[in-house]
């Protein structure tokens, strides 16, 4: 996609754009090719008019006046975006937003559109208002390129289906002669996992129990959005849960409120015996709740500073790291060498920065200071994402082991092949919802991927849903 | 491997010193040219700076300037380390040595008593007018640029409205000059009498124990370790278990309680009043000490002697026939050059570290691998 739009060169391979061979250098380059791409996250000034985000550095196509407000109206009108040119982007809600940017773009030319996940964040009315205007695009000779997650609504709208799976193409679909559970066994892909032979370490001391977690927040449109919807689910020592769902269903918020980053409207987290609810962050991870955050960069790691430093970061009131106020640097280093040798984290010293290591390697630093604190609980956000292969059975070897010493995982991830390999027990997220539930030992991932597009709900089982105790 | 660490170290502090080195250097060469301009030769101009610069009065008198610039350096670089822009400083400094002067005025307990006593209201107050910038921004959301602007401009206000004869000032026999009323005989700090080359102010033990105490709490302390936390990547430190928000609050207290302390090197050791002539505007050139010291304690102290050398050897070229803007130019071309350099001088620096960990890695696995196959 990033290819496609000029932002990233290819190794290989070659885009055709009508018959013709191209290379984009930059996306001024596709954009004078007729490609246009409208990003999942809007790229609009507020303070400015929706007239002068649209001419924005398109000054020289119609000028910045009478001339360029006509061709709004024009373009507007042939596609019927309804878009007013002269009120404010601050005004507008998301769906009118989203009109524009893709005006943006036609604007500029554009005779094929890319849309990166534009359903996310519209309400199902807006995504029927989208279609309707991607219909009418469609109807005046323009391509669409629809990128998403959710089957249905690319079953909907598309004419033809390509499916890419960790970075290869793998297969194409015809949407008037498939399902969506065709179409999920075909993104999951069939083969299964190397089952677990172990066996399972799940004891019935409930170590995490959370009840009724609630959270909405209310956005600029005065829209009430529900993030989180009664959320209820118990970890046992020993176990590990894996959460299964599309990215942006609510699962990151969920971790947050859980390690106190985030204060739900509503709910009870009990951890052991203690009501966590209303605990400090700092106050949760010394009771014994370890985190690996699904973006390390942003919420793990302190990039220009030393490993040793990183080691301490999130455990600067435990041991080894301070005594009473005082940091102790010496004992913090040390276990950082410590740290570096068992976890296998390749770097040539303590003192280099962490921006210096690699993705994998950084992965392991976190894993390994979260592991020495003994923790009763972790959290586990997407442990293994953009690790490689060899760093990845290390960071599953380390929960396996200490889930044995009865460690308790809340697992979120969007491997469907991690979740089941991991898991003890298995829910799906969907909408903030806990919708379904599965065991791993059973279930395929094509059945979890069905029911993380929303089309699956209740106890997933073998191979035929048994749609009847759905809630 | 520990030669590579060892050269990183070695090259992290060339790369260090490299920044602010080549900001003074780009500020002679600039400042040269303008001298050139005016038509007069900067050789001389440069020799005159140096031999008058070093005398030993002149050491004293940067020593005493160094002083009270080295405590403004610290109290912005506090807020620095937290990416917070303590603009109010300023405000905070010259309200607090007002405050504090009214005190000291109206006590007539014994020195050992009475000195402390307005160390700790100056603080206080610094503080407090810092705290208000603080508690604004994370309960409201407002800048603390902006904030702490306006601060300083009521800062300026209240002072002028409580120094009148009547409210808290008094107007000296003369007639002339408004202040308040002066500190007793014995509220007065030591000072250090070197002879010929003048007063050496007593403040500048505290002003080294200010930047002991800084170096410890950031660098050896927890409280320390959060606050720097914070400045590196919020995200990451409130996903730590730092509450971000008290921790603004906190640092912008420390800020003003420092900043309380940059008037008292002159009230305690020099004027023993505050009045209209109480020096202004020392809170800004905090802000360029800090940014050439890099927040470094060791740094600001050799920014702050740079500043006071500055100052003391442009005011002597005034009296050869140069321009005294010169000292502008200088200070000014000096802050620019180190915004500007301190950024490439870090990028290019942390690449570099990327590089190389790059390459030792690969030396490494190449090695391995050949003794693999050796065996």
């Amino acid at each position: 996609m990033k290819i496609l739009y000029g932002m990233q060169q290819p190794d290989e391979g070659t885009i055709t754009v009508n018959g013709e061979q191209v290379t984009f250098s930059s996306p001024a380059d596709a954009i004078a090719r007729g490609i246009g791409m409208v990003h999942q996250h809007f790229m609009l000034a507020d303070n400015l008019s929706v007239l002068e985000n649209v001419v924005l550095g398109a000054e020289k196509l119609h000028g910045i006046g009478a001339r360029a407000r006509a061709k709004i109206t024009e373009i507007s009108d042939a596609y019927g975006l309804n878009v007013r040119p002269d009120v404010l982007v601050e005004q507008l809600g998301v769906a009118d937003r989203q009109r524009v940017e893709i005006l943006k773009v036609l604007y500029r030319g554009a005779k094929t559109l890319i849309l990166d996940e534009p359903t996310a964040v519209l309400v199902p009315q807006e995504v029927e208002a989208l279609f309707d205007n991607l219909r009418e695009l469609k109807a005046e000779g323009l391509t669409v390129i629809f990128i998403s997650h959710k089957l249905g609504e690319v079953l909907s709208v598309a004419d033809e289906i390509t499916v890419i799976r960790r970075g290869t193409t793998v297969g194409t679909a015809d949407p008037r002669h498939t399902t969506t559970k065709q179409l999920a066994e075909l993104m999951v892909g069939s083969e299964l996992p190397t089952p677990e032979t172990e066996e399972s370490t799940v004891t019935d001391t409930p170590l995490l129990r959370v009840e009724g977690l609630h959270l909405s927040q209310t956005d600029l449109d005065g829209v009430e959005r529900i993030i989180l919807d009664r959320i209820n689910f118990t970890i046992h020592k020993g176990e590990v849960l894996g959460i299964a769902g599309v990215e942006g269903n609510g699962q990151s918020e969920l971790v947050e409120a859980i390690m106190g980053v985030r204060h739900p409207d509503a709910g009870v987290i009990t951890l052991g015996d203690t009501d966590v609810s209303h605990l400090s962050t700092r106050r949760r991870r010394e009771a014994g709740v370890g985190y690996i955050p699904e973006d390390r960069h942003r919420h793990g790691l302190l990039l220009e500073a030393p490993l040793w430093e990183n080691r301490i970061l999130g455990h600067v009131s435990e041991r080894p790291n301070s005594r009473g106020p005082l940091l102790d640097i010496k004992g913090a280093r040390a276990d950082t060498e410590r740290i570096v040798e068992a976890y296998d984290v390749r770097t040539p010293g303590i003192d280099v920065t962490a921006a210096s290591l690699s993705g994998g390697n950084q992965q392991k630093l976190i894993v390994g200071r979260e592991m020495s604190h003994e923790p009763q609980l972790l959290i586990a956000a997407h442990p293994t994402r953009g690790v490689d292969v060899g760093a990845q059975a290390a960071i599953w070897d380390h929960i396996r082991e200490a889930r044995r010493a009865g460690l308790a995982v809340l697992l979120i991830s969007a491997d469907l092949d991690e979740l089941i390999g991991l898991s003890d027990t298995l829910r799906v997220m969907y909408r903030g919802r806990l919708v379904a539930d599965a065991d791993p030992a059973t279930i395929t991932p094509e059945e979890l991927g069905s029911a993380m597009t929303g089309a699956a709900a209740g106890h997933l089982e073998g191979p035929e849903q048994t749609e009847d105790d759905a809630r | 491997m520990k030669k590579l660490t060892q050269r990183i170290d070695k090259e992290r502090l060339l790369l260090g010193v490299a920044a602010p080195l080549l900001a003074v250097v780009a500020a002679v060469v600039v400042t040269a040219l303008v001298i050139l301009a005016t038509g007069k030769n900067p050789i001389d101009a440069f020799s005159e700076m140096g031999t008058y610069g070093i005398a030993s009065d002149s050491q004293v008198y940067i020593l005493n300037k160094a002083t009270t610039y080295y405590l403004a350096g610290v109290a912005v670089a506090v807020g620095f380390r937290m990416n917070l822009f303590n603009i109010g400083v300023d405000g905070q400094y010259r309200l607090a040595a007002f405050i504090a002067a009214v005190l000291g005025g109206a006590l007539t307990a014994p020195g050992w008593i009475a000195i402390p006593l307005i160390l700790v209201c100056a603080m206080a107050t610094g503080a407090l007018w810092a705290a208000i910038a603080g508690v604004l921004k994370v309960t409201r959301g407002v800048s603390e640029v902006i904030s702490t602007i306006m601060l300083n401009a009521i800062a300026t206000s209240i002072i002028a409205y409580l120094l009148q004869p009547g409210q808290l000032g008094q107007l000296d026999p003369a007639g002339t000059l408004v202040s308040t009323k002066p500190l007793p005989q014995g509220s007065h700090l030591f000072n250090i009498d070197t002879g010929a080359s003048g007063i050496l102010d007593g403040f500048i033990f505290v002003a080294v124990v200010v930047g002991v105490a800084y170096w410890f709490t950031l660098g050896r302390t927890r409280f320390g370790f959060d606050l720097r936390t914070v400045g590196l990547s919020e995200s990451a430190a409130s996903a730590s278990g730092v509450s971000v928000k008290k921790m603004v609050v906190t640092s912008m207290i420390i800020s003003g309680g420092v900043a309380g302390l940059i008037g008292m090197p002159t009230l305690l050791n020099e004027s023993y009043q505050y009045d209209n002539s109480f020096p202004v505007g020392i809170g800004f050139t905090g802000i360029a000490i800090a940014l050439l010291g890099r927040n470094n304690p060791v740094g600001i102290a050799l920014a702050a002697l740079l500043w006071g050398f500055l100052e003391r050897s442009t005011n002597h070229l005034e009296f050869q026939g140069y321009d005294k803007e010169i000292l502008g130019v200088i200070q000014g071309v000096i802050v620019l050059c180190v915004v500007i350099a301190y950024e490439v001088v870090r990028r290019y620096g942390l690449k570099r570290q990327q590089q190389r960990v790059g390459a030792e890695l690969a030396a490494q696995a190449a090695a391995t691998t050949e003794n693999q196959e050796v065996a």
